[in-house]
């Protein structure tokens, strides 16, 4: 290892040396950075899943366009509702070919244990199609029915096995809201950081369920367009249709992404998230600077011999930075694995989607080694204060 | 032939205003090529002021010195790097870095002249160390050699790289007899067969028979 290392770099590896010659000093530095890296790692693992949970609602549904209120609706369970008329005015466009209207809602369920779980009640018309994903349109013909339901096999805190076999044939009776309710089949979404689950229903069921709503205005409109359309084009056309600031009509792709953007810049969860990565960040470049310029302030007296002998400020310069993503390097290990344990364990307790990509283990990767080399250059100031002089 | 080291007309002080503290006063010195010349003084008296001066380790205020043929006055860092790697130091804190073997310490006054050949660099630090009496210590970390052993592999480490010039302070200071009268005949017997040159301060008195030329120094001026 010495000898390769020494080969590559043209000269001893000191800086790899001097951290091997102190374990104690090591582990810890090495326990530092590693700590940095979860925390980043943990971070950037709930902004991701914040992320996540808004777009998986969007995915529910297959539509060209969505049609939100003009001003205030930034996600799918915001903003003032639409008057329904709207609907008919967008299937005016030539070439719109489809649309429906969705309602969002929020219901409480009460569990035998006293717990409320919430839920995301998402309404719509059972007979509209090709707005909704191919595999969920296929269950939708029972909803038809008053009070059936899908209900949501990922829901938090509930055990949602019972209704593993729900079908129209055998439906699983509950109750939601002092209502009765038969599940009829089940669906796959999960909780988010606003609530547990979701429950898919027919107009008809959402309106009995929160009797504040009503069916002429629905919370968005759900539009396709004809093959191979312009959806950005047929969206601004739409919007001038409904009427300046009546409506805003958005390709779903830019809907969704908008939606991201807003929860992670500007709703306080996704700032304390991007503050969270900062702390990190910094807790590291500490860490490592602190100690970095230990291990300099230890060898000054080796140093200053060093710049005796006519070694340049390139090669301490190396050294430095050798040690740095040395234990950059030596951080990442055990942070990605500590990190893999706590997604694991989080993603069973609180049901939340976290998940390490390829993309973030090579930018965390990447950053620890930049946070790193800024703690070099930072601690490299600090060989300055060797000074052969004084070796005599 | 030109003498690798000619001091004229040195001053040189400490501090700034009324904190300023004069150490050497007008030294004139012009030391030969493969000579072994000793500074002597009391303590204060300028010795290693003159020696670190010399050895471009400090930066000459005023006056001149002229070493291997440059002026060191006002000459670039660049410059100062380059002389440094002609010449050799032996401290009387051996200095060494505890993380690296003897072999390693010497090596590096090998490899700060460049990668080189790693086998013929292998072969001069055995040499060195075999020199000094530690063949058998190369691979031991200083923690575990003798003050002693640690102040040879220092000494190993100066000359490994066949320098030019070699200034040694007190280096048989942590030596016993035998072991000083190595170090000082290595010396001169560089000085005889390859004209390297060796500026010394010690008091220690079993080296003053073996030098070629005492400088004595007294209150910063040269006194003999």
């Amino acid at each position: 290892m010495i000898g390769l290392l020494t080969r590559v770099l043209g000269r001893l590896p000191i800086g790899w040396l001097q951290l091997r010659h102190n374990p104690g000093r090591l582990a810890a530095a090495t326990a530092g950075v590693a700590f940095a890296i979860v925390l980043v790692f943990v971070q950037l693992g709930l902004s991701g899943s914040l992320e996540e949970t808004v777009v998986r609602a969007y995915r529910l549904f297959d539509p060209d366009l969505l049609v939100v209120s003009a001003t205030d609706s930034d996600g799918l369970g915001e903003g003032s509702r639409l008057p329904r008329s709207r609907l008919y005015q967008a299937l005016g466009h030539p070439e719109v070919t489809a649309g429906a209207p969705l309602h969002v809602g929020r219901a409480s369920w009460l569990t035998e244990a006293g717990d409320t779980v919430a839920l995301a009640v998402y309404a719509v018309a059972p007979h509209h199609r090709g707005v909704f994903r191919a595999d969920l349109e296929a269950q939708l013909e029972p909803l038809s029915m008053l009070d059936a339901a899908l209900t949501d096999r990922r829901t938090r805190s509930l055990d949602m096995g019972r209704f593993e076999g729900a079908s129209p044939q055998a439906p699983v009776p509950f109750e939601l809201q002092g209502r009765q309710l038969q599940s009829v089949g089940a669906f796959s979404l999960g909780g988010d950081f606003t609530g547990d689950g979701g429950l898919l229903v027919s107009e008809q069921t959402f309106l009995r369920l929160l009797p504040g709503r009503v069916a002429e205005a629905p919370s968005h409109l759900l539009l396709r367009v004809k093959p191979g359309a312009d959806r950005a084009r047929v969206a601004a056309e739409v919007t001038a249709l409904l009427g300046e600031g009546a409506a805003t009509v958005r390709p779903m792709e830019q809907a969704m992404a908008i939606a991201a953007d807003v929860q992670l810049r500007d709703r306080p969860m996704g700032i304390i998230f991007a503050f969270g990565v900062m702390i990190g960040i910094t807790v590291g470049i500490v860490v490592a600077y602190q100690v970095l310029s230990t291990d300099v302030a230890d060898h000054l007296s080796e140093y200053a011999t060093f710049k005796a002998m006519g070694y340049t400020r390139r090669f301490f310069a190396g050294i430095v930075m050798e040690e740095a993503l040395v234990l950059g390097v030596l951080g990442f290990i055990p942070g990605i694995v500590l990190t893999q344990l706590f997604y694991d364990a989080l993603m069973r307790q609180a049901n939340l989607p976290l998940f390490m990509t390829a993309e973030r283990a090579a930018a965390v990767f990447v950053g620890t080694l930049v946070a790193c080399s800024a703690s070099g250059i930072l601690a490299l100031r600090r060989v300055d204060a060797a000074d052969p002089a004084d070796l005599f | 032939m030109i003498d690798p080291i000619v001091v004229t007309g040195l001053d040189h002080a400490f501090g700034a205003g009324e904190a300023r503290k004069q150490v050497l006063f007008g030294i004139d010195l012009t030391v030969a090529r493969g000579s072994l010349t000793v500074l002597m003084g009391p303590s204060g008296s300028g010795k290693t002021t003159l020696i670190s001066l010399m050895g471009c380790l400090r930066a000459v205020q005023a006056g001149s010195v002229r070493l291997l043929g440059t002026e060191l006055k006002g000459a670039p860092h660049g410059t100062l790097e380059a002389l440094r790697r002609r010449v050799g130091f032996i401290f009387q804190a051996h200095n060494l870095h505890d993380s690296l073997t003897a072999r390693e310490n010497v090596l590096m006054a090998l490899q700060v002249h460049g990668r080189g050949d790693p086998d013929r660099h292998q072969i001069a630090v055995e040499h060195a160390l075999s020199l000094v009496g530690l063949a058998d210590r190369v691979d031991y970390l200083p923690a575990r050699l003798s003050g002693g052993q640690k102040q040879r592999v220092a000494v190993a480490r100066a000359l490994v790289a066949n320098p030019e010039i070699v200034f040694a302070d007190e280096p048989t200071a942590a030596l016993d007899k035998a072991s000083s009268h190595t170090v000082v005949q290595l010396l001169r017997a560089l000085g005889q067969a390859r004209g390297t040159t060796t500026v010394m301060v010690t008091h220690d008195p079993r080296i003053l028979d073996l030098a070629d030329r005492v400088v004595a120094l007294q209150d910063g001026a040269l006194v003999a």
